[in-house]
């Protein structure tokens, strides 16, 4: 039985950040100034927010666009990785198209999205959606094509029919190639949402990042910044790693 | 009525590079009764693999027939034992073996019977990554007859075992189909295999291969065929076809 791994725990990771918070203040009183505000500025701006409820209600918005996008990425992304894997006709029809998209900026994806379908809330999680796609593709469409011959014939012979060898064979070969979809994904999602934000809505925590940089306040923008790091991080070590190690529980 | 009819008139594979056309199969053509346990033997790389996956229908580009005339429409079950147990990675033993059977309220009970049979009860929730290789086939031999198979191809099962491992599962093999009687095609190239567990033998040539004798063993099954009586028959047969077996 292992024990849960948090990669990002015990001591050295605990100095880095006291050490990083050392450097900051340092920088901080160096310049005394509004530019770098000190870590006990940001930390009385982050309370107050906290207390208005503002940083919890943006913040949620903002996860919310994450979680959507996010999800639709990978079930959109991972749908057409197998279908390419599986089919060579398929993968040189689509891999002009995969080629584009891969290549492009999530800035013009999300001008675009917006002209097209308007400031709403379906084009801004249609654009983050369009721009991870290409990735989680890419990758699924590698393990499909790493999938075991061996086992599908298995599953032929032993007339498993298409959705038992997908649900039984393929699915769980894919497991490691989707995590890794996903952990990339999640990193990649939440900066372009914040993108989409700033560009396009008038909640979450890229809008308010945009509004405090209109009011040249870098104490509010690190305060966001932050507590917007911190859940990301703990979505990552309480919902992905678990969801790793449950994927990987049959390995020696 | 036979239980089943190969009558292949060729299997070729594409010329690859510098190799030209391969023809692995050439007017290949035998029965099995029902019920018959038949090994087939023959050179390494004959294309006994081949054989067995067009009965399997996994390869279907040659030109010839493979049926089995008792299946009266509908797919037939085949049960196959591969060379390497082929077993779901992520999967328990037990939901390996209920996995190929057909949905029904009972199956988990009669999975876990014929792994009581097989000896493998203790291992029924470990997932087959923890089994030895020996284990493994085991669990492998249980699911082919998990399906109640009409035919039960066998491509080499015991091959790279260590030889008491492989005279356990040979003994398992027939302990087994004497319970759950069916049809049998066994290839292997191990002559003493083959006479230990035949009822007739079926002696394949080198490529193009086609069928060069079939030979019924007459010594009963069982404790008829100890060593000696094994021995015995191997000489005849080494006798007969001597040049057959310098190919071996």
């Amino acid at each position: 039985m292992k024990l849960p791994r948090l990669h990002s725990t015990g001591w050295p990771y605990a100095a880095s950040i006291a050490a990083l918070l050392i450097a900051w203040q340092i920088a901080a009183s160096l310049i005394a100034d509004r530019v770098l505000p000190a870590p006990a500025v940001v930390w009385t701006v982050l309370v107050r927010e906290a207390e208005s409820g503002a940083l919890l209600y943006h913040l949620a918005v903002t996860l919310a666009r994450v979680t959507a996008s996010f999800i639709l990425a990978l079930l959109i992304g991972s749908a057409i990785g197998i279908i390419m894997g599986r089919s060579v006709l398929i993968d040189r029809l689509g891999d002009a198209w995969l080629i584009v998209f891969l290549n492009l900026p999530a800035l013009v994806t999300i001008v675009l999205c917006y002209v097209w379908f308007g400031l709403t809330e379906v084009a801004a999680v249609l654009a983050v959606t369009i721009n991870k796609i290409p990735n989680v593709v890419v990758t699924v469409r590698e393990g499909t094509r790493a999938l075991s011959r061996d086992l599908l014939e298995m599953a032929q012979v032993f007339q498993f029919g298409r959705w038992k060898t997908l649900r039984h064979v393929i699915l769980p070969a894919l497991g490691p190639f989707i995590i890794a979809a996903a952990r990339s994904g999640l990193a990649i999602v939440w900066k372009i949402v914040l993108v989409v934000e700033l560009l396009g809505r008038s909640s979450g925590v890229g809008f308010q990042i945009g509004l405090f940089f209109q009011l040249f306040d870098v104490a509010g923008i690190l305060a966001y910044t932050i507590a917007f790091v911190a859940v990301i991080q703990i979505l990552e070590l309480g919902a992905l790693q678990p969801l790793e190690r449950r994927a990987s529980r049959w390995r020696r | 009525m036979t239980a089943l009819v190969v009558d292949i008139r060729e299997k070729r594979y594409a010329a690859v590079g510098r190799a030209g056309v391969h023809v692995a199969l050439k007017d290949l053509r035998f029965e099995v009764e029902p019920g018959e346990l038949v090994c087939v033997v023959g050179p390494s790389g004959c294309g006994k693999t081949t054989l067995l996956n067009i009965i399997a229908g996994l390869e279907r580009d040659f030109t010839g027939q493979a049926t089995l005339p008792l299946a009266a429409g509908g797919r037939p079950a085949i049960g196959y034992v591969f060379q390497t147990a082929r077993l779901l990675p992520w999967r328990t033993v037990l939901e390996n073996i209920v996995l190929v059977m057909p949905a029904d309220q009972g199956r988990e009970r009669r999975a876990l019977d014929l792994l009581a049979a097989t000896g493998l009860d203790d291992v029924a929730h470990v997932y087959p990554e923890r089994l030895s290789v020996g284990m493994g086939r085991r669990v492998a031999l249980a699911r082919a007859f998990a399906i109640d198979p009409q035919l039960l191809l066998l491509d080499e099962p015991f091959v790279s075992l260590d030889e008491p491992t492989a005279d356990r599962l040979r003994v398992l093999l027939l302990d087994i189909w004497r319970r759950q009687p069916t049809t049998v095609l066994f290839v292997t190239h191990d002559l003493r295999e083959a006479i230990l567990l035949a009822d007739r033998i079926i002696l394949l040539s080198s490529p193009p291969a086609r069928v060069v004798a079939s030979i019924p063993i007459p010594v009963p099954r069982g404790d008829g065929r100890d060593d000696a009586a094994i021995e015995n028959v191997r000489r005849q047969l080494l006798n007969e076809f001597g040049e057959f077996f310098q190919a071996l």
